[in-house]
């Protein structure tokens, strides 16, 4: 990166990258991070430009990497095939332990590469293309290199589905592209957002309206999810007109005995215990057991949290609550009170905005069957929008796609997934690559059109004929010929 | 309306999509005193569009009826009039992704094509970003600004027709992304490069061939471009349909209907409620891949200046 880019500061949320894992963390100062089998400290990063690349030296300590000449330059010397070459076991000279005290020397990875290869009896005799590998391979291991960029959905969305897919539903990022457009969601909008994956989906909605225009979410149990929305470290104002909602409040909202005075159980309570499931209790306990090992992949997201963050507030105050008990108490009634008081606030403004029911999207993206979210959700949702619903298996989809038709209001509806395929490009070895994703789950999406008086109205099931190809027809065309 | 703000009624002047039935549509300029043919017989604007609320129902002149749809680059995706090939949604959701688009953010296009891809990209940056595309042949290009203009976003988009391979963008050192649909998309690649940040950016190509992707590649790389990625996104669309499939008579039932695996007593088949035993037929819904899908449209390659 040149001069001029953004800078990272500390308290910011970055992404670290190797190769194409992913990490995101908070940019603090004496704080040992653990990622790929290596610990470092992020204070010499701060003041550099993002996207820069560093080197981890000895005490953690990270070192912009300098761009060094490629010594292997010089004439080189390779076979053409690989007839005579023997696995006997035996053509790396170095032993384990030499390699591990090369290590402990503090080399360089670049030279225990070099000595690698110097060392390796059969290198001489691979192909170009077999020794371009080998050397590849030799640098991912030992050349201990991270760089330090700034979160996005692009990034953020590819690393849930490489470290926690389960969080996320499995939500694959392709598929999320697929409902960031099929929504058309961009700025101005004012979205209704029901998601179970992390507020990765969330994040990804905020992305796109850049501040403008506003959400609803809309949460089960006591309180939305956001552990992924806070690694986005999006500006504070991006949260002025991010409104909740509790599922458990919409029946009540659907049939006008709505009331903001019986709010679901103590909310706090309830947020600490979705938290359990989110992957910060489990960062709380790696970062207290320091060890030289890669924590387990659930620890992905290793944030701190930012202050405008519900769940997280909760989370700090825990840990102050834990410190001066004894001055807790006053304080902590008031302050409980003074909680609720905004709570029920902001709970009535997110009812009033829903009850409007002139919402331009919806997008759902969650663990629960979506037929019954469909239904009601669709209900706050203005004529001529698109709506997207997610899920990580087909039958729902088909029963919510029936339930849609019987209902009426939508048209175009249509189910789907996508495939990617990646490729590797080089001369004389392009090739799609070895393996890619098995299933990144379906979409059921359409567009919603001022419903029928009365579900007897014979043009629905005109429509329904319009729209469906009729079944006799394709049973015909299936037959074998 | 516009494409990039939604409104709630019809009014002059909008592009509508008026919509027939399954997969079956067309985009339509309101105007007062015209009249639009349909199979279902006339929409008078002035009477049966103007005022109406977007998603109603219209009933035309023979009695049939069709669906007046707001715009959105998705529908005009599936509706424009193709001057070119042109790239669609599914494509551009995984471009805009892997590109970072957001509003505010300053993309390069070439070529401009029939503008699939450009109202999408519009929709995205606004309404504090810019599209600067290029588009070498004239018509097309000025068939593009004549759209833009006439669907409200034109503030939000320069159209120049030039040969990006010999002149670039037209900028230098303002764009946080560049696309390129081009035929020889290695020789824009120094351009695509002065085009973006200092700061660094990110950029996409598409290509139809694997030989254009390999020399993309390559350029790339020696414009010293980073984290160079290329993939290809398929889509797949399934049909909902109720299935029937016979029961085999193997003479099971003549002698004892206790005993054959589907007898509706079971247990495990008492929650299937599409079973039809008497009929000797089980139905359920399925998903039925069509018979026939776009099995490759192009190669897309990423790549981050940095």
């Amino acid at each position: 990166a040149m001069e001029g880019g953004p800078r990272i500061r500390e308290g910011d949320c970055a992404v670290l990258k190797r190769d194409e894992v992913f990490k995101a963390v908070s940019v603090l100062r004496r704080r040992k991070i653990i990622f790929e089998k290596q610990w470092f400290y992020l204070d010499n990063a701060i003041g550099h430009i993002y996207g820069t690349t560093f080197e981890v030296t000895s005490g953690g300590n990270l070192q912009p990497k300098q761009e060094v000449e490629e010594a292997a330059t010089e004439t080189k010397e390779a076979g053409t095939d690989n007839r005579n070459i023997v696995d006997d076991g035996k053509s790396q000279k170095l032993t384990h332990d030499d390699i591990k005290a090369l290590k402990d020397k503090g080399i360089k990875g670049q030279e225990i590469v070099q000595q690698l290869i110097e060392n390796s009896t059969t290198f001489r005799d691979k192909t170009e293309f077999a020794q371009d590998k080998y050397i590849k391979k030799k640098k991912k291991k030992y050349e201990a290199v991270i760089t330090i960029v700034r979160p996005s959905t692009r990034i953020l969305s590819t690393m849930y589905y490489a470290r926690e897919p389960g969080k996320i539903n499995h939500l694959r990022y392709d598929t999320l592209a697929q409902m960031l457009t099929l929504g058309n969601i961009h700025a101005g909008n004012k979205m209704i957002v029901m998601e179970t994956c992390a507020g990765l989906v969330l994040g990804a909605v905020m992305e796109r309206m850049g501040g403008y225009g506003s959400i609803i979410q809309m949460y089960p149990g006591g309180g939305p999810v956001r552990a992924a929305t806070s690694c986005f470290g999006f500006p504070k104002p991006f949260f002025d007109n991010l409104h909740e909602f509790p599922l458990s409040k919409v029946q009540s909202l659907l049939s006008g005995t709505f009331t903001a005075e019986t709010l679901p159980a103590d909310p706090e309570e309830n947020a600490l215990g979705e938290e359990e499931s989110n992957g910060l209790s489990e960062e709380k306990q790696t970062s207290l057991q320091e060890t030289e090992e890669e924590p387990a992949p659930e620890a992905a997201v290793e944030l701190n949290p930012p202050e405008e963050q519900d769940a997280m507030d909760i989370n700090a105050e825990d840990v102050e609550f834990k410190e001066n008990k004894e001055k807790e108490n006053k304080d902590s009634v008031r302050e409980k009170q003074m909680k609720q008081w905004e709570r029920r606030k902001k709970l009535i403004e997110a009812a009033a905005l829903l009850g409007e029911k002139n919402a331009d999207g919806l997008i759902v993206a969650s663990k629960f069957h979506p037929t019954p979210l469909l239904l009601s959700l669709l209900e706050f949702v203005a004529p001529s929008r698109p709506f997207v619903v997610y899920c990580q298996y087909k039958e729902p989809l088909l029963e919510c796609y029936t339930r849609l038709r019987e209902r009426g209001g939508v048209i175009n509806l249509k189910l789907s997934e996508t495939w990617l395929r990646n490729y590797q490009v080089l001369p004389d070895r392009s090739h799609p690559k070895l393996t890619m994703s098995g299933g990144g789950g379906y979409l059921l999406s359409g567009i919603t059109v001022v419903l029928d008086k009365g579900k007897s109205d014979p043009s629905n099931s005109e429509a329904l004929r319009m729209e469906e190809p009729s079944s006799k027809r394709c049973k015909l065309q299936d037959l074998p010929c | 309306m516009s494409f990039i703000e939604y409104g709630d009624t019809i009014k002059d002047g909008d592009t509508a999509i008026v919509f027939l039935g399954h997969e079956s549509m067309f985009p339509v300029k309101v105007q007062h005193g015209t009249v639009t043919q349909t199979k279902y017989g006339v929409i008078r604007h002035s009477t049966d569009l103007i005022g109406k609320k977007y998603g109603s129902k219209v009933t035309c002149s023979k009695g049939g009826w069709v669906f007046i749809l707001h715009p959105t680059p998705e529908l005009w995706t599936m509706n424009l009039p193709h001057r070119t090939q042109i790239l669609y949604s599914t494509d551009i959701s995984i471009i805009t992704m892997m590109l970072e688009l957001k509003p505010g953010s300053i993309v390069c296009e070439s070529g401009t094509g029939s503008g699939s891809l450009s109202h999408a990209l519009i929709r995205t940056v606004a309404p504090t970003g810019h599209l600067y595309t290029v588009e070498f042949h004239q018509q097309r290009a000025e068939k593009a600004r004549e759209e833009f203009r006439e669907h409200g976003v034109e503030h939000l988009v320069t159209v120049t027709n030039q040969d990006v391979c010999k002149n670039g963008f037209g900028v230098s050192n303002i764009a946080d992304a560049v696309f390129l649909d081009i035929p020889s998309p290695w020789e824009a690649i120094g351009h695509a490069k002065s085009a973006l940040k200092a700061e660094g950016g990110r950029i996409c190509s598409f290509s139809p061939c694997i030989e254009q992707v390999q020399r993309t590649c390559l350029a790339m790389e020696e414009h010293g471009f980073t984290e160079i990625n290329t993939l290809e996104i398929l889509l797949r669309v399934y049909n909902v349909r109720t299935i029937s499939l016979q029961i085999p008579d193997l003479g099971k039932a003549a002698e004892d209907n206790s005993s054959t695996g589907f007898d509706s007593s079971s247990p495990s088949h008492q929650g299937s409620p599409c079973a039809n035993l008497q009929q000797g037929t089980v139905q359920f819904k399925s998903g039925v891949p069509l018979r026939e899908v776009v099995g490759h449209t192009g190669y897309l390659t990423f790549a981050t200046k940095s």
